[in-house]
């Protein structure tokens, strides 16, 4: 069968950011009347090139051809006016504004400088009929859901007769019905020729209504499919970028016994962020948390920790009913969060070893019972020796040390606290080694001890290696739990991973 | 109920409601003065005109989500300006006066284009302004210069008759002929929409392809020009020119284009609504002068205390205003 003329064709794109090379050598095609799907981990680079496309963030290498003429955009504008219309994961639309502003903003109708309001309206309500969308459109946009806002912003793109239609992300706020309107709407503008770049994390989806998929890991290609001769186990394989078979088998190791149960949660969930789950950890039990990025594994931690408000369900700790509505609160009934973004959300760079690792205790205690410093330098002391942070010197300002330095700082600093629920989230990520096997003898200590422990990590191995249980998550929802034994491989995972079957 | 906790013409309504009410209020209380005329409504335009040009900049500004703190040093500089070239250089006034807007013009632009290209906040940015213009009228003259040239008295006396023997000053017409093109400019050029677009999500204007850098300088160069069209409309009002003249002007104009009904969070508001902002707070300095017995300090305690009442509103009807599922088809 021969192949359509591409009507837009990438070749050799890289871009460089300071310090990351976000896109190297990358090479992207789309078909007339075709939706292809982009895949990858988040920080693959889907972003950037969709970035590149639209004119957002200008090239450093490769060209870009539209219906074979090559073309380059250093702005938005220039995109759109080349007919590349996108819609975004938010919408990015004005609230304040009419629909029918909005659908046209840029494009009114004038005469001698006046907008005519009336054509506008008229316009605007036959663009939205065009894709079966009938609303008011004199009413503010931001009187709509967002469900509708984002049909809208479709209808937007669509209005500026695209040739090609992005859509980055745009059913991570749709709820089902609202995306099979919105894949109803992609399949109609496929038949009119419209070529679509679909981006998204949910597989189901892609498979859904996608023809083609390219591949993208690190910032570089893996290679472009039709959609049927990939099934999603092998696509998983191919965004992560390990061949099952080279997955190290978990050798069997000794786990301690579990306790009792000591923080349960039922139904808990967050709209857009994670599906309600009922997940308990027992007393001295590492429960790890597998999935792909985005899939929601930081956010249920989240919920855990009381950082983002949970919009339904309950949480019990020790069998008693608690309410963490606030960091604060679950720091009271002893759980512990370490940030997966240790710089952003944890350490202080401009602290000393010493102050970071107080910080927390001292947030315990509250601001008016400031901690001894005689009794404060000997904590300190205590865990700089048993986490072996170097430079061992507590005055060093912590900005200075080395990744896994200043994780270990992170961790003594909850450690001081005694939680009796550790969450750790990405606790190896780009550190060295050494560290790294530190970290996770760490762990195994801590449980055994009797600590319970929530333990997320990218790695498999990692997760197999030290957890009791297993919870599986994709696409937002926790799929499985798996009990940890000799039979778990990781092979296992990553089929539930794909299939999104609980065993 | 929530259709009209919806709309966004609600504040300006309800700013209007005030104004009725106060006026009603003001007309049984001083019936045997007079207060119930067609005069006092044509004063509070002549009083106030210079006040409601400088508020309609300050609109644009607020309308984008921005601030503008200069408006006062900009309005006293620029009676500075106008009675230094008209009464100690002998400039002929038909010079002067587009001179003056030039500067107040350049100075916006120049905020505009810090704001904008370095990303400072315009508090900081327009605050520097407000020092700078302020020091450049003692750099004039230390001293006020009060202005007995022969065209600016005549310019400031001429009286646009009206049916029913009220009139109204030079400066009045103006501002309302003004206010009349800032309407049509915000409602009805791409030009307006863009303001809005900004002021609703400026992230977004800019992905929707809206030139973000051109309408946020262009908005603040017309702060600047309000600033000096309001300083000249001061300056025949007043007819001198004083280092010290309209100090914290821009709050007034900040406090009416808030009881107007526009949010300062950007995105929502009207120049009508502004109107009914100065001529409240001009209704209320005309019922304590009417008093007779209150202090001046009272205009200053009200305005605040409705400037409140109003902000509070905002709030009520923004988080009403958001919850309004609307099914699809």
């Amino acid at each position: 069968m021969a192949e359509p003329q591409p009507v837009l064709e990438m070749t050799g794109i890289s871009k460089q950011f300071p310090g990351v090379r976000a896109l190297s050598g990358v090479d992207f095609r789309l078909l007339p009347g075709e939706i292809h799907a982009l895949l990858g981990e988040n920080g693959a680079g889907k972003s950037t090139l969709v970035k590149v496309l639209t004119g957002v963030y200008e090239l450093d290498e490769g060209r870009i051809s539209l219906n074979g003429a090559p073309v380059r955009f250093s702005s938005p504008l220039q995109s759109q006016q080349s007919g590349i219309s996108t819609v975004y994961q938010e919408v990015n639309l004005c609230p304040n504004l009419t629909v029918a502003e909005n659908i046209l903003l840029g494009r009114e109708p004038t005469r001698r400088g006046a907008i005519r309001w009336r054509e506008l309206r008229r316009r605007a309500a036959e663009l939205a009929a065009r894709i079966g969308l009938e609303l008011d459109v004199s009413a503010p946009l931001g009187a709509y859901p967002l469900a509708i806002q984002q049909l809208v912003a479709i209808v937007r793109a669509v209005g500026i007769d695209a040739k090609v239609l992005i859509l980055d992300e745009p059913t991570s706020s749709l709820d089902r019905d609202e995306v099979e309107r919105l894949f109803g709407v992609m399949r109609r503008l496929k038949a009119e020729g419209v070529a679509i770049l679909f981006v998204s994390h949910f597989l189901d989806q892609i498979y859904e209504v996608c023809d083609r998929m390219t591949i993208l890991r690190n910032g570089q290609l893996v290679g472009e499919y039709p959609v049927t001769e990939l099934d999603q186990v092998a696509l998983v394989q191919k965004m992560i970028g390990r061949e099952l078979g080279e997955l190290e088998a978990l050798t069997g190791h000794i786990r301690p016994a579990v306790g009792d149960p000591l923080v349960e949660t039922r139904g808990l969930g967050r709209k857009g962020a994670i599906e309600p789950f009922d997940l308990s950890i027992h007393r001295g039990e590492v429960v790890g948390l597998a999935g792909l990025l985005g899939s929601g594994r930081t956010e249920s931690a989240r919920l855990l920790f009381g950082a983002d408000g949970a919009d339904s369900g309950e949480v019990r700790i020790e069998e008693r009913k608690v309410s963490l509505d606030s960091p604060v609160a679950a720091i009271a009934h002893g759980i512990a969060f370490c940030s997966e973004n240790r710089k952003t959300e944890g350490l202080v760079p401009d602290l000393t070893v010493r102050e970071n690792i107080i910080l927390a205790l001292q947030a315990a205690r509250g601001w008016t019972r400031p901690i001894p410093a005689a009794q404060r330098d000997e904590l300190v002391a205590k865990y700089i020796t048993a986490l072996d942070v170097r430079p061992a010197n507590p005055e060093a300002k912590v900005g200075t040390l080395s990744g896994g330095n200043q994780q270990k700082v992170l961790l003594a600093r909850w450690l001081i606290t005694q939680p009796k629920l550790l969450i750790l989230d990405e606790p190896t990520r780009g550190i060295d080694v050494g560290a790294k096997a530190e970290i996770q003898k760490l762990v195994v200590s801590l449980s055994e001890e009797g600590m319970s422990l929530l333990f997320i990590s990218a790695e498999l191995e990692e997760v197999l290696r030290l957890s009791h249980t297993i919870g599986v998550l994709r696409d937002r929802r926790l799929v499985a739990q798996i009990a940890n034994g000799p039979d778990v491989t990781a092979d296992r995972i990553l089929e539930t991973i794909a299939s999104g079957a609980g065993t | 109920m929530s259709a009209l906790l919806r709309d966004k013409r609600l504040p300006v309504l309800v700013t209007a409601i005030l104004f009725i009410a106060m006026f009603a209020g003001g007309a049984s209380r001083y019936q045997n003065q007079n207060f119930l005329s067609v005069q006092v409504i044509a004063n509070l335009f002549i009083d106030n005109g210079y006040l409601l040009v400088a508020a309609i900049g300050a609109t644009f500004v607020i309308l984008t989500g921005g601030i503008d703190l200069s408006v006062g040093s900009i309005v006293g500089f620029t009676t500075m300006l106008t009675a230094w070239l008209v009464q100690q250089q002998h400039w002929p006034v038909l010079v002067v006066i587009p001179l003056v807007l030039a500067v107040g013009c350049l100075g916006g632009y120049l905020m505009g284009y810090v704001i904008h290209y370095f990303e400072i906040q315009p508090f900081i940015v327009t605050l520097a302004g407000l020092f700078l213009f302020r020091g450049l009228c003692l750099v004039i003259s230390k001293e006020s210069i009060s202005i007995d040239d022969r065209t600016i008295s005549k310019l400031a006396l001429y009286q646009v008759q009206l049916p029913g023997g009220t009139f109204l000053s030079l400066g009045a017409v103006t501002s309302l002929v003004f206010l009349a093109a800032a309407a049509f400019v915000l409602h009805y050029t791409t030009f307006g929409r863009r303001v809005y677009a900004i002021g609703g999500n400026e992230q977004s204007a800019l992905l929707m392809g809206v030139p973000v850098a051109r309408t946020k300088v262009a908005v603040y160069t017309i702060s600047g020009f309000c600033s000096a069209l309001a300083g000249l409309l001061f300056t025949l009002y007043i007819q001198s020119g004083d280092p010290l003249h309209a100090v914290g002007l821009e709050l007034d104009a900040i406090a009416a284009v808030v009881i107007g009904g526009t949010l300062l969070t950007g995105g929502a508001g009207y120049v009508v609504g502004t109107m009914l902002g100065v001529l409240v707070i001009g209704l209320i300095k005309t019922i304590i002068s009417y008093e007779g017995t209150l202090s001046s300090w009272w205009i200053k305690v009200l305005t605040g205390a409705l400037l409140l009442a109003f902000i509070l509103l905002q709030r009520v009807i923004g988080s009403r205003g958001r919850a309004a599922p609307l099914p699809a088809r």
